[in-house]
């Protein structure tokens, strides 16, 4: 179904070459901007991203009431630490990867190849793009958890060290399985590792509930982020342990990612 | 080779081999293409033109040979040649769920000076796909697009793997319309193709590959020309008897070759006068063979390519 087009070929000189690239600065945002709009914009992403946590956060609060699990802190207190945590884990870690794996498939990054983006141009774009949803997941689960009477310490700067390292090493991990699998094999193990470390990752319970298993856990990047952000959240404090859990994490996937991925 | 001043060259290519495990996708390569003009690069599937264009374009390291383009070094030197091509890959390239326009607006916003992209739309024909997820674009939409991404940035010199594949007869002659209009502003157009119409009618210069090597160059009336040599083409009703073609050959005797292009079809090729085609006639009754046509004509690319190659230029 093409129509013709209408107009005549356009004046002498249109495409007289004038060529250049925009500023390094303008590329990446605009890349970030597109990456962020695009993710928000699929349904499944969407799901994964706000709908899932929000899910977890209220069946956490209602089901340790029934079960009788008791804490330190008002189950709000505790759970939305680690919902926020699991917000952060699901856009870094799967969504990273399935859209960079099908980018791969459908020659996207093929194609930006030959733009005037470079390859670090790009990655920072994306990572910008990463924040941009991660603030969009934080301000709805902050609101709703709120209205359920959360009552947060004053742990900003925790906060602020846990997502990013967080991000850093999800991130670095969901590139190394984007970049060495096909693309439904990465949907399909960025989709299974999420759910394992949901539910076994000592992200939404404290690691305090894995009983023996906790120190095991805590070496996960779920668990340390898990914790960085609760002891951020719950006591205000700055948890380096769990950072530097986090950081080695983003060391070998990045590592790793570096000598494995290939951009077709 | 032509002595054009370096300077002039948008892309010098030489003896490049490429290799993808034990197979040679190019064998000692080498050509030019000039600032300025439509260059084709005619051959089959498998012949390397994809390879030496993606090689042109720093998608791959040359196992052996130097390749400039716009005097660059594409692989030690891509970023700053990237910023002034323009690239339309054959297939692909965008997201899934992208609409039309917004990737068009998208790969503008990483040029310095680009073109309007509302005017690439209009010119192109992509208004009524302008808000169309690009997975759900026709194939001659995809394309369309894929050559509006190529041409938004002002490059320079565009490389276009297979730009009209997909597109229906109309809208392939407003695409020709405007990779004309792209030489006459100045832009340096690197084209490759299987339609011999598409090379015939658009190149200054045909450069015809196979198996990775280059068979011969030139313009379309050079390698047409080819002396005073004009062909006759002859097709039956009943196949051929065996052996038809060396009969045939004996029967015209020097000066003349005879190729059979297929069980129903060959081509007589030297000079097209009334004793040859008298001959032909001749062979035919001699033969009990029943012409269903027979045309005099001048060469055409398809049989260049096959005297070339001893094949069909067919997709």
């Amino acid at each position: 179904m093409s129509t013709l087009p209408t107009r005549p070929a356009s004046a002498v000189g249109t495409f007289t070459p004038r060529p250049g690239a925009a500023p390094m600065a303008r590329q990446v945002l605009a890349q970030a901007r597109m990456e962020a709009r695009l993710m928000l914009r699929n349904g499944e992403q969407l799901l994964l991203a706000v709908v899932v946590p929000l899910i977890v956060l209220v069946g956490a609060v209602q089901g340790s009431d029934r079960l009788g699990l008791s804490f330190d802190h008002p189950a709000i207190d505790v759970f939305t630490p680690g919902v926020l945590a699991l917000a952060v884990m699901s856009t870094s870690f799967t969504s990273l990867a399935i859209a960079t794996g099908f980018e791969r498939r459908y020659g996207v990054i093929k194609r930006l190849g030959t733009s005037p983006l470079s390859r670090s141009g790009l990655l920072v774009g994306k990572v910008i793009a990463l924040a941009l949803v991660e603030l969009v997941q934080v301000v709805v689960i902050s609101l709703v958890a709120l209205t359920m009477g959360w009552q947060p310490a004053a742990g900003l700067l925790g906060v602020l060290l846990a997502v990013l390292a967080g991000t850093a090493a999800f991130a670095a991990l969901g590139l190394l399985v984007a970049g060495s699998l096909r693309a439904e094999a990465t949907l399909a193990a960025a989709n299974l590792i999420y759910l394992l470390l949901m539910s076994a990752g000592a992200v939404v319970l404290p690691i305090s509930a894995y009983g023996g298993f906790g120190d095991v856990v805590r070496w996960l990047p779920s668990g340390a982020l898990g914790e960085a952000m609760r002891g951020a959240l719950l006591d205000g404090t700055v948890q380096l342990r769990d950072l530097g859990v986090l950081l080695v994490w983003a060391l070998i996937g990045g590592v790793a990612t570096a000598r494995t991925f290939s951009w077709e | 080779m032509s002595a054009v001043p370096a300077s002039d060259l948008a892309v010098e290519v030489d003896d490049l081999t490429m290799r993808y495990a034990d197979k040679v996708a190019l064998d000692a390569l080498s050509l030019t293409v000039e600032r300025g003009s439509i260059t084709a690069v005619l051959g089959p599937n498998g012949a390397g033109k994809t390879t030496l264009l993606e090689t042109c374009e720093g998608y791959r390291h040359q196992h052996s040979g130097t390749v400039r383009v716009l005097g660059l070094d594409p692989v030690r030197q891509r970023k700053d040649l990237l910023p002034r091509i323009g690239v339309m890959l054959q297939g692909g390239g965008a997201w899934s769920g992208v609409r039309a326009m917004e990737m068009l607006r998208h790969i503008a916003s990483l040029h310095a000076h680009p073109l309007d992209p509302q005017m690439l739309s209009d010119c192109l024909g992509l208004d009524d796909c302008a808000r169309t997820p690009y997975r759900r674009l026709s194939g001659g939409q995809q394309q369309r697009l894929n050559l509006a991404m190529a041409l938004v940035g002002r490059p320079e010199l565009v490389f276009v793997d297979e730009p009209t594949a997909g597109m229906d007869p109309a809208v392939r002659r407003t695409t020709w319309d405007l990779l004309a209009q792209l030489r006459t502003d100045g832009v340096t157009v690197v084209l490759t193709t299987h339609y011999m119409d598409e090379a015939e009618r658009l190149a200054d210069r045909i450069h015809i590959l196979d198996h990775g090597r280059l068979v011969t160059s030139g313009s379309p009336l050079e390698l047409t020309r080819g002396g005073r040599m004009s062909t006759i083409r002859l097709v039956v009703t009943r196949p051929f008897p065996a052996g038809a073609h060396e009969s045939l050959r004996v029967a015209l005797g020097p000066g003349t070759d005879v190729t059979q292009l297929d069980e129903l079809s060959l081509v007589v090729t030297g000079p097209a006068d009334a004793s040859t085609l008298a001959r032909v006639s001749r062979w035919c009754e001699e033969n009990d063979v029943l012409p269903e046509s027979l045309t005099l004509g001048q060469r055409t690319l398809e049989d260049v390519f096959l005297e070339l190659t001893g094949r069909e230029l067919t997709p």
